[in-house]
């Protein structure tokens, strides 16, 4: 990285810990570095249970402990009001629509690299940084961001809303590392977390099952499953539990190929299942999206070709992105794509280099709207 | 650079003499005070000594202060032995919203044992009303605990005058006095209190040694079960060291208490002096009159406590919320959610520092100006 003239001594970077391994090598790399760090814990939800156990106490516990192996100071900060302003209440509201939300982009946007980011200025940082597996890039005062190294662990899908502004101030100490190479750094320091095990999941959701976590906060409403042409095939418990292209938890038997959620009409409150993973209805050819962030600040062109990530850890799948207005793109597939979801992230690539992304809206088959995606 | 520490109601640094009167405990004597030979005879001499100092210095019997662990401890032990010994007197038990989670999750866990748990609020001052006691209080009502000095404003409570209008009623009355001793006067007659809290490590002393005092005929079910030691109040081999650098400690602060006082009360003025020669924007929580004169507790408007805290401890000067961290991450002020409301901005924008051993007039200045910094820096 290039844009720090500053002796790294002097140079104040605030790095994100979350009691995992990889933010605890990421302030490692830096305090090697020569870099004045200090480390701070976001907690952005409170999940003490009924026997005043919480996972956020025992990840605070961690950072302390690799904090004092690293000797920097360590301190917590609260966000719990932005996170349930921010995210949960977008992720409750994409629910309500029959969106799939993606909270980890809604996380990075308005917390990590918002409302923590103002608060490591607030401390006097230089930097913030996060051990997001991505690579910032500065080319001509233009930042760029870059696929992390490790292909499998690459987080940049999740970090597509992120400005220049951002990019200027951010430091990802992980990006070039292979993730097995963090675990091995992690051991051979004996850092406290080496042997810690990833966080799966939704960080607020955890270990916990979903379907109970969500029917705490949504009233579910339990309806019919129905193939297309109207045959009932059984019951849902709530069209939010279900996403598209999902095999899992639809208990429907019987002979042939296995079935798969293949639409959702929530007028109705039906689940439409189809059978076989390649079911025709589940592939499509278009999208819409709005909500675009172009990292570079603008939008590259009024039409152009390059690669797009759908979901999280998928291939790239090659694109025409066409701009409808400001804040809408069309998004051709040059090969039919499987179970687009609304809500998701498409997120833009050209070659290493992440472009930007934007929020499903509507899914296209030969210019029609999908009218039972969700 | 140096840190300044204004953060003495957290805890405290050992007096030298403390450690000094220490070590030849930890060196030489390491009998058990229950054993019947000479080394146990040369322990139990110490814990005896110790005993008596301390008994003294609050008006007390031997008889009457039981060697606790910590604070915590010894308000756990008032509350909850007392509670579960006097059942069949009432299931009542008063205490106050304002108080240190040492009582307060004592009273939660009463609660569970099927008590009922009347929390006083304070007023606006951070005081606790006579006229709210006596409306509180009832047939059942076992205990009543108030702080003698809130940990977070300093507020001095009005003890006696509680005292006073426990004295025709059957419940006891216990007070933790953890940040009042060292700082008031404090007697057990005069204040008319059947239990008092005091913590080691809040007087320079020890950490991991407190005591209750419990005023004998106190009926009082052990949390702990074992040996003879205190009575059976409290089984577990004496913490000899810790006991004798307790007793150090209390000396050193019977002999000091009025002058330190005194200099406190000018770090006090100097610090509050400074941040208005800053032209820093602040209110005080409490009232000067009646708060003891090591701790301050102000109000920044616009500021966050975290935010704060955090700079502060970067800019090099330790201070706190007084209140709990879950997680690290501090939560508003239970005292002065009591004291203004839950949604008053006070509960998050306020910051208390505490006065003691390790402050002299320069650094008390010197941190008020850093704090000044910080505060203008946020503000930009």
């Amino acid at each position: 990285m290039v844009k720090n003239m500053k002796d790294p001594k002097d140079t104040r970077v605030v790095i994100g810990m979350s009691g995992g391994v990889d933010s605890s090598v990421a302030a490692l790399l830096l305090k090697e570095q020569g870099y004045d760090v200090v480390g701070i814990f976001m907690k952005n939800w409170d999940d003490t249970d009924e026997n005043g156990v919480c996972t956020a106490t025992e990840d605070f516990e961690d950072v302390i402990r690799v904090c004092n192996q690293l000797d920097i100071p360590y301190y917590a900060v609260n966000f719990e009001k932005q996170y349930w302003d921010k995210v949960f209440s977008y992720f409750l509201d994409e629910y309500k629509a029959g969106r799939t939300p993606n909270p980890d982009v809604m996380c990075n946007k308005e917390i990590k690299f918002k409302a923590f980011l103002d608060h490591a200025v607030s401390l006097g940082a230089d930097y913030l940084a996060t051990g997001h597996y991505a690579q910032v890039r500065e080319k001509d005062g233009q930042f760029e961001m870059l696929r992390g190294i490790d292909n499998n662990k690459d987080q940049t899908y999740f970090l597509n809303q992120l400005s220049q502004d951002v990019l200027a101030k951010v430091m990802f100490p992980l990006g070039h590392l292979e993730k097995k190479r963090v675990r091995e750094i992690a051991k051979e320091h004996d850092l406290a977390t080496a042997t810690k095990k990833d966080s799966t999941g939704i960080c607020f959701i955890g270990e916990r099952n979903f379907k109970e976590f969500l029917s705490e906060y949504l009233p579910a409403q339990p309806g019919e499953m129905q193939t297309l042409d109207g045959e009932v095939k059984g019951k849902h418990d709530g069209l939010m539990y279900y996403t598209l292209g999902q095999r899992q938890g639809l208990g429907i038997g019987g002979a042939g190929e296995p079935w798969f959620v293949v639409g959702k009409n929530l007028k109705e409150n039906i689940l439409y299942v189809g059978q076989g993973f390649h079911h025709e209805t589940l592939y499509s050819d278009a999208l819409i999206a709005s909500q675009i962030n172009w990292i570079s600040g603008k939008m590259p062109a009024e039409k152009m070709e390059c690669t797009a990530k759908f979901r999280y850890r998928q291939d790239d799948s090659p694109v025409t992105v066409m701009v409808l207005d400001d804040d809408k793109v069309k998004v051709i597939f040059h090969e039919a794509q499987r179970a687009i979801t609304p809500g998701q992230a498409v997120v833009f690539y050209d070659g290493e280099v992440c472009l930007g992304g934007a929020t499903i809206d509507e899914v296209l088959k030969n210019e029609q709207a999908l009218t039972y995606v969700g | 650079m140096k840190a300044i520490y204004l953060d003495h109601a957290a805890t405290t640094p050992m007096h030298p003499k403390v450690i000094e009167s220490m070590l030849p405990v930890y060196q030489d004597v390491f009998g058990n005070p229950s054993s019947v030979h000479q080394f146990g005879r040369k322990a139990r001499r110490i814990l005896d000594e110790a005993r008596r100092t301390i008994a003294k210095s609050i008006g007390a019997s031997e008889k009457e202060i039981i060697f606790t662990s910590s604070g915590t401890e010894a308000d756990n032990l008032a509350l909850i032995g007392t509670a579960r010994a006097n059942r069949g007197k009432g299931d009542h038990v008063i205490t106050t919203a304002m108080e240190h989670h040492a009582t307060l999750h004592a009273a939660k866990q009463l609660e569970k044992e099927g008590f009922r748990v009347t929390y006083l609020h304070p007023d606006k001052s951070g005081l606790i009303g006579m006229e709210e006691l006596e409306a509180a209080l009832t047939e059942d009502t076992t205990i009543v605990s108030v702080m003698t000095v809130n940990n977070e404003t300093g507020m001095i409570q009005p003890i006696k005058e509680i005292g006073e209008l426990l004295e025709k009623h059957q419940a006891y009355f216990h007070t933790d006095a953890v940040q009042a001793y060292g700082v008031l006067d404090v007697s057990v007659a005069a204040m008319k209190v059947d239990m008092l809290t005091v913590s080691g490590h809040k007087i320079n002393g020890p950490k991991g040694i407190g005591f209750l005092y419990a005023k004998e005929g106190t009926q009082m079910q052990t949390l702990h079960y074992g040996g003879e030691q205190e009575r059976k109040r409290r089984p577990g081999t004496e913490n000899l060291p810790g006991v004798k650098g307790l007793q150090t400690a209390v000396q050193v602060m019977l002999e000091e208490r009025e002058s330190r006082m005194e200099t406190y009360h000018r770090y006090k003025k100097l610090f509050l002096e400074t941040l208005e020669d800053e032209q820093i924007e602040f209110t005080i929580n409490g009232e000067l009159e009646n708060m003891a004169p090591t701790i301050i507790n102000l109000s920044f408007p616009g500021m966050n406590v975290e935010t704060m805290l955090t700079n502060l401890d970067l800019a090099g000067v330790a201070a706190s919320s007084g209140s709990a961290c879950t997680a690290g991450s501090v939560e508003p002020s239970h005292v002065l959610s009591a004291m203004y409301g839950k949604e008053d901005a006070r509960t998050i924008n306020s910051i208390r520092f505490s006065f003691g051993m390790a402050n002299n007039e320069e650094n008390v200045v010197d941190a008020a100006k850093k704090i000044s910094q910080v505060i203008k820096r946020l503000s930009e």
